[in-house]
């Protein structure tokens, strides 16, 4: 079982809720997912927009726990007062935390992000930083009280993968008894496969899913993927070679002399 | 008195926050509130006064990855 901040999850695909062409579709590729944890985010609305209403009121209807985001926000500021308005909305202390430092590559500002995650931990939040692989934020981050880190795999819907596989195994390596969980640039489910066998925890997949041809199929083929990632994972992988090693025995093969 | 809402600028007779939020259309609403960038609960909006020139941020449930 995946925990989380003292809760228990029997899935280990969060699954983000943006983009899908329509809520029935997002609806049956929640449920074909299998996750228990979808992401949710808190925008403008206008008084006479009932579009906010509709989508909380069909979450709710899944069943799945929420885990609200701070996407969009460029300041500590502005994500420490998103994360209390989305406190209040979603009812959970859970908030993934993103303080983001570059456009072009949406990569998060490390140093407004610890500074950021330290204040919502005291405030009694449950912490999930959008961070990169880097090994002295990580020790900041868990340093600030997050108990939970989301490195990245490559750039939010770049759908490129796991970029720095080196990084994310020493990242594990430091931080065996940590969740970690990869978020963003997963595009496949072999990529998701990947980050599990290597020992991370669990993805969060959005994009991949909800722009897929078949969103619906996506997500439970995404849902076989993190389920053959982590079964390979406790099952133990062998270790690569240089040259061929024949799997067939040798002794006792015909026509040699 | 003059008042920034989600970016456009509103005419507004009521002093409060959680007047405004009515006078506004919003009652009722599941939505959370900011003023000049500084989260005001629920319970805090009929207590919180609004003064010219405020901004005011009203957000609501959305999609987010």
């Amino acid at each position: 079982m995946l925990e989380l901040y003292a809760t228990a999850l029997r899935s280990r695909l969060l699954l983000g809720t943006a983009r899908y062409s329509s809520p029935a579709v997002l609806s049956a590729a929640v449920r074909a997912s299998g996750t228990e944890v979808v992401t949710v985010s808190l925008r403008r609305e206008g008084a006479g927009e009932r579009s906010g209403q509709g989508f909380w009121s069909l979450i709710r209807e899944l069943g799945v726990r929420v885990l609200p985001n701070t996407a969009g926000c460029h300041s500590v500021k502005e994500a420490v007062t998103t994360a209390h308005m989305a406190r209040e909305v979603f009812g959970t202390p859970w908030i993934k935390l993103e303080v983001i430092g570059e456009d072009d590559t949406l990569q998060p500002d490390v140093f407004g992000l610890t500074e950021a995650a330290a204040i919502l931990n005291a405030e009694g939040f449950e912490v999930f930083p959008y961070t990169t692989e880097d090994l002295v934020v990580a020790e900041r981050l868990l340093g600030a009280g997050c108990r939970v880190l989301m490195p990245w795999g490559s750039p939010i819907g770049s759908g490129r993968g796991l970029n720095n596989l080196f990084g994310l195994k020493a990242l594990r390596a430091h931080f065996p008894g940590v969740p970690l969980i990869v978020d963003a640039g997963i595009g496949v489910p072999s990529h998701a496969a990947q980050a599990l066998e290597l020992g991370c925890d669990a993805v969060l997949v959005n994009t991949a899913v909800a722009q897929a041809r078949d969103p619906v199929q996506m997500a439970a083929a995404f849902r076989q993927a993190v389920e053959a990632g982590h079964a390979a994972c406790q099952a133990g992988a062998i270790e690569p070679r240089e040259l061929a090693q024949p799997s067939t025995p040798v002794i006792g093969t015909a026509f040699r002399a | 008195m003059r008042i920034l809402v989600n970016g456009a600028w509103h005419e507004l007779r009521s002093a409060a926050l959680a007047a405004a939020l009515a006078e506004l259309g919003y009652a009722e609403r599941t939505v959370s509130t900011a003023v000049n960038g500084q989260f005001v609960a629920y319970g805090a909006r009929a207590g919180t006064a609004l003064a010219e020139g405020d901004r005011v941020e009203v957000l609501a449930p959305m999609q987010g990855g």
